[in-house]
């Protein structure tokens, strides 16, 4: 197939790549070079038209992308919203992204929409629901889905496995691949008392196709235990940092978001924190199979 | 277990304790660590409603704004996860909403924010070529059909919209008047217009809009205003990048 469409760049390399935000536009056209691609959230580009679709549609034939979806409630109990998932279909297929991902979570009940990302307890029958949900979702879009570990601020008494013994089993009998976002890693470690490298350590690392990294805000809980809030409106602090050296150490390079959705700073400051990813993933021993 | 469904209620309502069984890495009961949960829905939306309404936001105040939010998001929370329409409710809500009675021109502000928030993301339609009108016969010009851009939006208010719209985000822009008015709004490739339209012209185009010929939408146009002028009618379509097929 021979068209003008054949030409772009389409799969997300390992370098830094950031949440695209309209107010960037001017300064990611002028120094095209100081990222490697750019994320979206699918559910910002469907509407039928207008400025923001034509933004993407030129984006789209410059940088690779990643689409990312907020919306799918994939640990929903109810069914999916087969609308929403057709309209996801519909992006998918003009976009055509390197990766596609969505978040184990979930954000609608009933016919209301609470747009967070809700957490989930680790069951089996949570697992069943999970894996059904994505096998619908991959057969519709014809093609792999990543797979996001939440930030998370509460457990739930029933759950009775490991999240990464959840992940593992929903990625084995589903097929999809893992988003491994660092930054969820530090919060929910921190808010679930255990361990983030050794998280790391038993995370099977060879599924995963992206990585992210994101600020986020510290409180307290009422025991006045630290109560981490995964907010994406600040730098990634040292911390995280330093657990991405750490995970790189282990995985290899992968492509790398930097998270920036609220309190968005200015283009300059935003680059700044790509490049310094972009830094550690040259410095990153060379991938290592998958 | 189902958990969701008082979770979900919860959410929403701060007088609802913490559902059972969500709990914190000790087991004990998660207390604050739920109300993250509360908050990040609540404020969440309450963020989306003041992109999707700066006019009102302006009108009432910042804080009174996100007062006013909270109530709406907790009565009428998203049925869609397409934040870029979320609102749909909001100037229902504003007509019963009995504490800002005193400002009745509120219900009419959040319908023309919306209408332009529809234009904006409406499909793309390219405008037929300007002299596409006058390449047709004159004794077919009066039976032609036409689609109009899908971006145009038409509302009408018994209060100046337009001009208090513009007074408060246009610098310069004058006290809006005292009058009733109609907005036209439409889209040059991706840029929004507003203007105000007669009662006449707004019936012109909104029969147009539903499919009559043009002779038609003239009669209607007439009988509201026997002076309606066909052709500033016309230069308006054109002008505005409004016809988008013509149908002979």
């Amino acid at each position: 197939m021979l068209d003008a469409q054949s030409d772009r760049p389409d799969q997300v390399p390992n370098r830094a790549g950031v949440g695209f935000k309209a107010q960037h536009l001017d300064g990611i056209l002028k120094d095209p070079e100081s990222i490697g691609w750019i994320e979206i959230h699918a559910e910002n580009y469907m509407g039928d038209g207008g400025l923001p679709i034509a933004q993407l549609r030129h984006l789209r034939e410059r940088f690779p992308v990643s689409c990312h979806g907020v919306g799918l409630s994939i640990g929903a109990e109810g069914p999916l919203d087969t609308d929403h998932l057709n309209r996801l279909k519909k992006l998918v297929d003009w976009l055509e992204p390197g990766l596609f991902s969505e978040h184990l979570a979930w954000s609608t009940h009933d016919s209301h929409f609470l747009n967070d990302l809700l957490p989930v307890p680790y069951t089996q029958a949570t697992v069943d629901r999970v894996v059904e949900h994505i096998n619908q979702v991959q057969d519709t879009l014809g093609r792999q889905m990543l797979l996001e570990n939440p930030s998370t601020y509460v457990a739930f008494e029933e759950s009775d496995r490991s999240e990464i013994d959840f992940l593992k089993e929903v990625a084995s009998r589903s097929g999809c691949g893992l988003l491994l976002d660092v930054n969820n890693v530090f919060v929910s470690a921190t808010n679930q008392n255990y361990s983030p490298e050794g998280y790391i350590d038993a995370f099977p690392t060879g599924l995963v196709g992206e990585l992210h990294l994101g600020g986020h805000e510290a409180d307290a809980d009422d025991f006045g235990e630290p109560l981490l809030i995964d907010s994406h409106s600040r730098p990634v602090v040292d911390p995280v940092w330093a657990l991405y050296e750490y995970t790189l150490a282990k995985a290899g390079p992968r492509p790398t978001l930097i998270e920036w959705d609220n309190d968005i700073p200015t283009w300059d400051v935003l680059a700044a924190e790509a490049a310094r990813a972009d830094r550690l993933l040259s410095a990153a021993p060379a991938e290592k199979a998958r | 277990m189902s958990t969701q469904p008082r979770f979900a209620e919860a959410l929403l309502d701060p007088e609802q304790p913490v559902p059972d069984g969500v709990v914190d890495p000790q087991g004990r009961p998660a207390g604050k660590r739920f109300n993250v949960y509360r908050n990040n829905v609540v404020v969440s939306l309450i963020d989306a409603m003041e992109t999707a309404f700066p006019v009102m936001r302006k009108l009432i105040g910042a804080e009174n704004f996100r007062n006013l939010a909270g109530l709406y998001v907790r009565q009428h929370p998203p049925s869609s996860p397409l934040l870029m329409f979320y609102g749909a409710d909001f100037p229902a809500f504003l007509d019963s909403f009995a504490p800002l009675a005193h400002v009745p021109y509120l219900p009419d502000m959040a319908r023309l924010e919306l209408a332009r928030r529809h234009a904006y993301h409406a499909a793309d339609a390219a405008p037929v070529a300007a002299d596409a009108l006058s390449r047709i016969a004159p004794d077919r010009l009066m039976q032609l059909r036409l689609t109009l851009a899908p971006a145009m939006q038409i509302l009408p208010s018994r209060y100046p919209v337009v001009g208090i719209w513009e007074y408060n985000m246009v610098p310069d822009a004058p006290h809006p008047p005292a009058e009733a008015q109609i907005a036209l709004v439409t889209r040059l490739a991706f840029d929004l217009q507003m203007q105000t339209v007669s009662p006449a012209m707004a019936s012109f185009l909104n029969a147009l809009h539903q499919g009559a010929p043009l002779d038609t939408a003239f009669d209607s146009a007439s009988a509201q205003d026997s002076a309606f002028d066909l052709t500033a009618g016309i230069v308006l379509l054109l002008q505005s990048d409004l016809i988008v097929e013509i149908h002979l």
